[in-house]
């Protein structure tokens, strides 16, 4: 819309809908939000028809056939994913100038790659990561197709490095299910944008399955309904991930490892970095009508009241794991696997105890971008519970924000001699690996020996945290946080646990509560007294 | 015992005095819900009432303080120690004697010397304690265009506010029960309903010219 030509007919205009739709009790239109309006869904039209270029027709046996195809006309495009973190694994903190990525950065899922590397890098932007002398600079490994498939047939599977089937396949083994491999030749010439259920693959089921790690990342985003995320369902805005997270060159935009607590620049369009993985991005730095919500932005994270709860969409998310029992087996001799009522696995052998959350109430931290990144090779204090990325922020802090958390518990290994980490083997076909042979003496041994660090021998358990920022599954505006979940007395308020700051409704000074108290009492006394004693000191007969 | 009436609540003054006493209400009600004493129509809303009958009241007093010096009437605020010692022995002990107050309203003198006094507090220290906290208080969001962020903390305006509100609420109960005071329960209340008290002629002084004009003549 052109200001200068619609004018003053707008504000009226504007006034007679805003009338209208009162009367009629509708939800506001969104575009009167004054949303730039994106592609959504990332529907335009392509400029090329892959299925007619010569290079594309096949047929393709392999990955790295493919790849090669696609890099002979894409020819940067090795080079810039093999750039990205979706390739190196690796990321340098801005903010803290250490080296971080699934490489290194330690974690209370899982636990380490290294030694893992064939079941851990199905899900690694490339192919035959098998172990650590993985070459990082030959293109030809690179996995075009995991994003840019189209078909949804294309699928890395979980324990080959990387690749998709090439030959049918018994999956799982001894259940008489053959899967047959997907068809590369058909899904090279269906390439296009990456869609949510390219990126959902992996990042869906991070942590080894659905809703597993992230707690607002499942497949429930697949097809949303709006009360689950305003964004991505298809009544809301329909947006698929890349149009927050952005691509540059293959590099994406809004990354854990270099967050932004505080966007101070608003929308994106201003200042053209191509990179909208911010609310303040589309939204601006005052989307509120109200100008006291609006203030509330500088202290606190539109998550942090956007996203009332996380798992809202039907799918629990791992909120406990305990290494420490892992190994058992059941009077059988056979290992144990435990279900709860709703058939998640409560306990395995191979992993210990779980806990699950559906419709989980956030933790509320401080939060200024900085990230405390504990990693394998690091001292650990022992004496209590060891946070693995500890976020930075207080009351004090200009740059923080209050954002919302899902706090991982776990239980993990770590080498109470040399105060550090370990890296447990877990994957393997061999007599050392944890899921197979349920040893920790063998399987840790095994895990720093291929790492190439020290180990004492000595293993024990220590109880770690997690933190990981909620920000997706936005609610609609009308589930949002009320002010009274935060501005209350209630030891269940929201911010209960923030105690840096002073927050009306719940914070008061005894002193002054107690001698106003006083002179309230005082006055409706004194009054009562006056009054009862004229009452009868009153003359017969007045 | 005949009784004379003289028109001393001029209307705007009567429309000031309730608009601003149910306003008050309001804000008492509301600001302690916000303070967290308890619950009644929730957060939110406690905060949009509060702060609109907050800038109801701004603009009421702009124009009371506008007709305040037309009418010079404001002269009525000045303090005087004059007799003030005999009102607080008439308080303490003359009134359950049945003795005559000692202070007669007339329209150039409606305030007795104790009122004056606290009226004087009441506008002198309550009342900026409570609009300076409470401006402060609403702007926070703002402290930082206005370069003020150093120098306030919202601990402390919150502080100042609430001790503000607790004094106005003492202040509140001993203005109601006073107002029983008069030649009958409800005289004063009557007084500043109608505008007209009715002056007691045995005990009344010489009424001045002013107290014996009619109304509009004022």
């Amino acid at each position: 819309m052109d200001k200068r030509t619609f004018g003053w007919r707008r504000w009226i205009g504007g006034a007679l809908i805003l009338a209208a739709s009162m009367m009629a009790g509708a939800a506001s239109d969104p575009a009167a939000g004054g949303l730039p309006v994106a592609a959504a869904g990332g529907k335009a039209a392509s400029t090329a028809d892959h299925s007619k270029f010569k290079e594309l027709q096949g047929p393709f046996k392999t990955g790295p056939e493919v790849t090669k195809a696609c890099l002979a006309c894409h020819n940067e495009a090795g080079h810039q994913v093999m750039k990205s973190v979706h390739w190196t694994w690796e990321a340098i903190s801005p903010t803290t100038g250490k080296k971080l990525g699934k490489q290194h950065a330690a974690n209370n899922f899982c636990g380490s790659i290294l030694s893992n590397e064939p079941r851990c890098t199905s899900c690694h932007a490339g192919y035959d990561w098998k172990d650590k002398n993985y070459d990082f600079t030959n293109q030809n490994n690179v996995d075009c197709l995991a994003c840019h498939d189209t078909t949804a047939t294309y699928k890395k599977i979980a324990t080959d490095a990387g690749h998709p089937l090439y030959e049918p396949r018994e999956m799982p083994k001894g259940s008489g299910k053959i899967v047959q491999p997907p068809d590369l030749t058909k899904i090279a010439q269906a390439v296009g944008k990456p869609g949510r259920q390219n990126c959902g693959a992996c990042h869906f089921n991070g942590g080894g399955g659905d809703a597993v790690k992230h707690g607002d990342l499942d497949t429930s985003l697949i097809k949303p309904p709006k009360d689950v995320d305003v964004h991505m369902s298809p009544e809301g805005a329909n947006l698929s991930c890349a149009d927050c997270h952005t691509f540059n060159a293959h590099q994406p935009s809004g990354s854990r490892y270099a967050a932004t607590a505080k966007d101070t620049k608003g929308l994106d369009m201003k200042h053209e970095d191509h990179n909208r993985a911010t609310c303040e991005s589309c939204h601006d730095l005052r989307p509120h009508k109200n100008e006291r919500l609006n203030n509330h932005a500088n202290r606190v994270a539109c998550q942090t009241c956007h996203i009332p709860e996380f798992a809202r969409g039907g799918i629990a998310t791992k909120t406990l794991w305990d290494w420490s029992t892992g190994g058992k087996r059941g009077p059988d001799g056979k290992p144990l696997f435990i279900k709860d009522d709703h058939g998640h696995l409560i306990y395995s052998a191979e992993k210990g105890d779980f806990k699950y959350g559906e419709n989980v109430r956030p933790a509320y931290k401080w939060y200024n971008g900085v990230v405390h990144q504990i990693s394998i090779t690091d001292k650990i204090d022992d004496s209590r519970i060891l946070e693995l990325n500890r976020v930075e922020g207080s009351a004090g802090d200009p740059n923080a924000r209050i954002w919302p958390f899902k706090v991982m518990v776990g239980k993990q290994p770590y080498d109470p001699v040399n105060k550090t980490l370990v890296v447990n083997h877990v994957y393997g076909n061999d007599d050392t690996a944890f899921w197979g042979n349920f040893d920790y003496e063998k399987s840790i041994k095994a895990g720093m020996d291929y790492a190439g660090l020290p180990y004492s021998g000595k293993f024990d358990f220590i109880e770690t945290r997690m933190n990981w920022f909620i920000t997706h599954m936005v609610a609609p505006k009308e589930d949002a946080l009320k002010c009274s979940d935060c501005h209350t007395r209630s030891e269940d308020g929201r911010l209960a646990a923030i105690t840096d700051i002073y927050m009306p409704g719940r914070d008061r000074n005894g002193w002054v509560d107690l001698l106003g108290g006083l002179a309230i009492i005082g006055a409706i006394g004194a009054g009562s007294i006056h009054g009862i004693a004229r009452i009868l000191t009153r003359r017969k007969g007045h | 015992m005949s009784a004379n009436r003289i028109y001393i609540y001029k209307r705007y003054e009567r429309f000031w005095h309730w608009s601003q006493a149910l306003l008050i209400i309001v804000m008492m009600i509301t600001g302690f819900e916000i303070h967290g004493s308890y619950t009644l129509m929730g957060f939110k809303d406690a905060v949009d009432v509060h702060t609109f009958a907050a800038w109801t009241l701004l603009v009421i007093w702009a124009f009371t303080i506008f007709w305040q010096f037309t009418t010079g009437e404001w002269r009525q605020y000045i303090p005087s120690m004059k007799n003030v010692s005999a009102m607080v022995l008439y308080y303490t002990v003359g009134i359950f004697k049945e003795m005559p107050h000692p202070f007669r309203k007339t329209t150039v003198q409606k305030h007795n010397p104790l009122q004056r006094l606290a009226y004087l507090a009441l506008l002198a220290f309550i009342s900026p304690l409570i609009w300076g906290s409470g401006l402060l208080y609403l702007f926070y969001g703002n402290w930082a265009q206005l370069g003020i962020d150093k120098m306030f903390s919202l601990e402390g305006v919150a502080l100042v506010h609430t001790a503000g509100a607790f004094m106005i609420t003492a202040f509140f109960f001993i203005h109601v029960y006073l107002t029983t005071t008069g030649h009958t329960i409800f005289a004063h209340i009557k007084a500043m309903i109608t505008g007209w008290e009715e002056v007691d002629e045995d005990h009344a002084p010489a009424a001045t010219e002013q107290g014996r004009r009619a109304p509009g003549k004022a």
